[in-house]
């Protein structure tokens, strides 16, 4: 009579229960792994790097005496570096995801370009250093310079931010935005007091992550002929720089012990930045996140 | 008894002449692709009256009142033939701007959908759209509006406040509100209490009563008691074609048409 046997079911009922807590078992261990991995980074650059961790060392110049060495130039190569990438990439990332959102028309050409866009987000740094060392070093003639540096970052994290701003863009709802054209305005005036300011918080978001990578970027920046060894701070946009990642990884490739010391207290330095950036990240998000 | 029923018919005769259309539509044809979604709409609505647009699910009455500002063009695929005289202009002359006819003909949609942000900032939306910067104007425009859409005693002390933070009731008077804020000639309403409860329905439907005053106004309802109760004029819409349009009254006391009879007493729809 009945279709279910419940003898059966009560002999399944143990072995079910054990692989349910079998999986569970997986997920923890796959994250603690990850744990572990970053617990020993962590404890490997503190321990080496902590000890040359000094006011000095933000302050002082390359040197080729591990005691006198510091990070300053590359530290404020790196805030120049962001300086000329953070309004470029914005302007030109969240223009062009305005223009495919709101204004482009869905044809099989935007659609095109929108593979492309999230194509090129996945293309090596060393290429965009090869595009920016062919176009803005040689072609526009910037030499390596805070600029040629600046666009080439630009170009890279640019698919990105694109993406990103796009997404925000699209979780803005039809609803307010009819509202808005229903009372006379103008599309760009949707666009500007409607669509951007709720996408903003998103836009931010996807930005500074998008710069964070910028911040730890060494490939391109070496392609385009940065210095390794600089005891100068740039004064222009035309100035020759390096950043932190190349001053670690010029650090870490030298033979004596005290420099990649050296290179740990340079990571920890690197890493502070990059926490605090995430956090201003999440901070925005958090606070202007939207109920629609 | 002869006499009485010719009273009337002079009477209605009469009210058919007298109103003063504020929009006059002529074989207005719409496809959605290769949809015919209206056919050969021709009536008038009138000046300072509630009109009810009643009909089944899909028989274009959503899309009628969104042609009347010309927001149905907003889906890509739409093509019109006919014409809408909106005061003696055609609005689908391209000299016309829709900019210029949606700040005559406001709009109030199916779900109440204020901007995230404060009620003064949403209600101030229109006239700052507008140009309007003068913040003593502003706030007189704001004050009017809101008291206009009975909702002021609610909110006069948290103007600054997000406007999610109000009821479904209260946001939909509050987008009431803002639609009043541009000084509208006309109001659309787009089954304007269809997302909300009894109460607040309730009121929404004496404001309509109290802004007819002052607006023309056109209503979509699925509600048929509703366009009983609030409106002057009603348009029975079927299939995107008008099957019978007068005296509210008349349409769902003595209505002329068998299938109109057979949707106001429920036989389908």
């Amino acid at each position: 009579m009945a279709l279910i046997n419940k003898e059966f079911v009560k002999k399944r009922m143990g072995s079910r229960i054990a692989a349910n807590g079998f999986a569970k078992f997986l997920f923890i261990l796959a994250t603690c792994f990850s744990l572990l991995v970053l617990g020993v980074l962590i404890y490997r650059i503190l321990s080496d790097g902590l000890p040359y961790l000094s006011l000095d060392f933000i302050t002082n110049f390359a040197s080729r005496m591990p005691v006198r060495a510091g990070i300053w130039s590359a530290l404020l190569g790196t805030i120049w570096i962001m300086a000329v990438t953070a309004p470029v990439s914005f302007i030109l990332g969240v223009g062009t995801a305005i223009y495919l959102e709101e204004y482009a028309k869905k044809n099989a050409f935007t659609k095109f370009i929108q593979i492309n866009i999230s194509n090129l987000a996945g293309v090596p740094s060393i290429v965009f250093g090869l595009l920016g060392l062919t176009i803005f070093v040689r072609l526009a003639g910037l030499g390596s310079s805070v600029l040629a540096g600046g666009l080439t970052m630009s170009l890279l994290i640019l698919p990105v931010i694109v993406v990103a701003s796009q997404e925000a863009i699209r979780t803005v709802p039809r609803e307010i935005r009819e509202a808005s054209f229903g009372m006379g305005a103008t599309k760009w005036q949707t666009i500007r007091r409607i669509v951007f300011p709720a996408a903003l918080p998103g836009i931010l978001t996807g930005t500074i992550l998008a710069l964070s990578r910028a911040v730890g970027e060494t490939a391109p920046l070496l392609v385009l002929g940065a210095l390794a060894y600089v005891a100068f701070v740039p004064e222009n946009l035309f100035s020759q720089f390096t950043v932190l990642p190349i001053q670690i990884y010029n650090w870490t490739s030298r033979p004596q012990e005290d420099f990649h010391m050296l290179a740990a207290s340079g990571i920890i330095i690197l890493m502070i930045i990059l926490l605090i950036m995430n956090s201003i990240a999440v901070y925005i998000r958090n606070k202007f996140h939207k109920r629609f | 008894m002869d006499i009485t029923i010719n009273k009337q018919l002079v009477q209605k005769v009469e009210k058919e002449q007298e109103f003063n259309p504020v929009f006059k539509i002529n074989n207005l044809n719409l496809w959605y692709g290769q949809d015919h979604a209206l056919k050969d709409i021709k009536f008038n609505i009138p000046e300072k009256q509630v009109t009810a647009i009643i009909g089944p699910s899909g028989c274009g009455k959503s899309t009628f009142i969104k042609t009347l500002n010309r927001m149905v063009e907003m889906v890509p695929i739409v093509r019109m033939s006919g014409e809408i005289v909106y005061r003696e202009k055609n609005i689908f002359d391209p000299k016309y701007g829709v900019e210029e006819l949606r700040t005559q003909v406001g709009m109030v949609f199916q779900k109440p959908n204020p901007f995230p942000k404060s009620i003064y900032d949403n209600v101030a939306y229109g006239p700052r759209i507008h140009g309007i910067k003068n913040k003593k104007v502003l706030d007189e425009v704001v004050e009017k509006s809101l008291r206009g859409a009975a909702i002021w005693d609610e909110v006069k002390d948290r103007l600054n406040e997000n406007a999610y933070g109000l009821s479904g009731g209260q946001q939909q008077r509050l987008c009431i509100a803002r639609c009043l804020a541009i000084e509208p000639d006309v109001i659309l309403m787009d089954e304007p209490t269809s997302a909300l409860d009894p109460i607040s329905t309730l009121k929404v439907e004496e404001l309509v009563q109290e802004l007819k005053k002052d607006y023309s106004i056109v209503i979509v309802t699925h509600n048929m008691q509703q366009a009983a109760r609030i409106s002057d004029r009603t348009a029975f819409f079927l299939n995107g074609e008008v099957v019978e349009y007068t005296d509210t009254s008349t349409l769902f006391s003595n209505p002329t048409d068998k299938r109109t009879e057979d949707y106001i007493t429920g036989r389908f729809g």
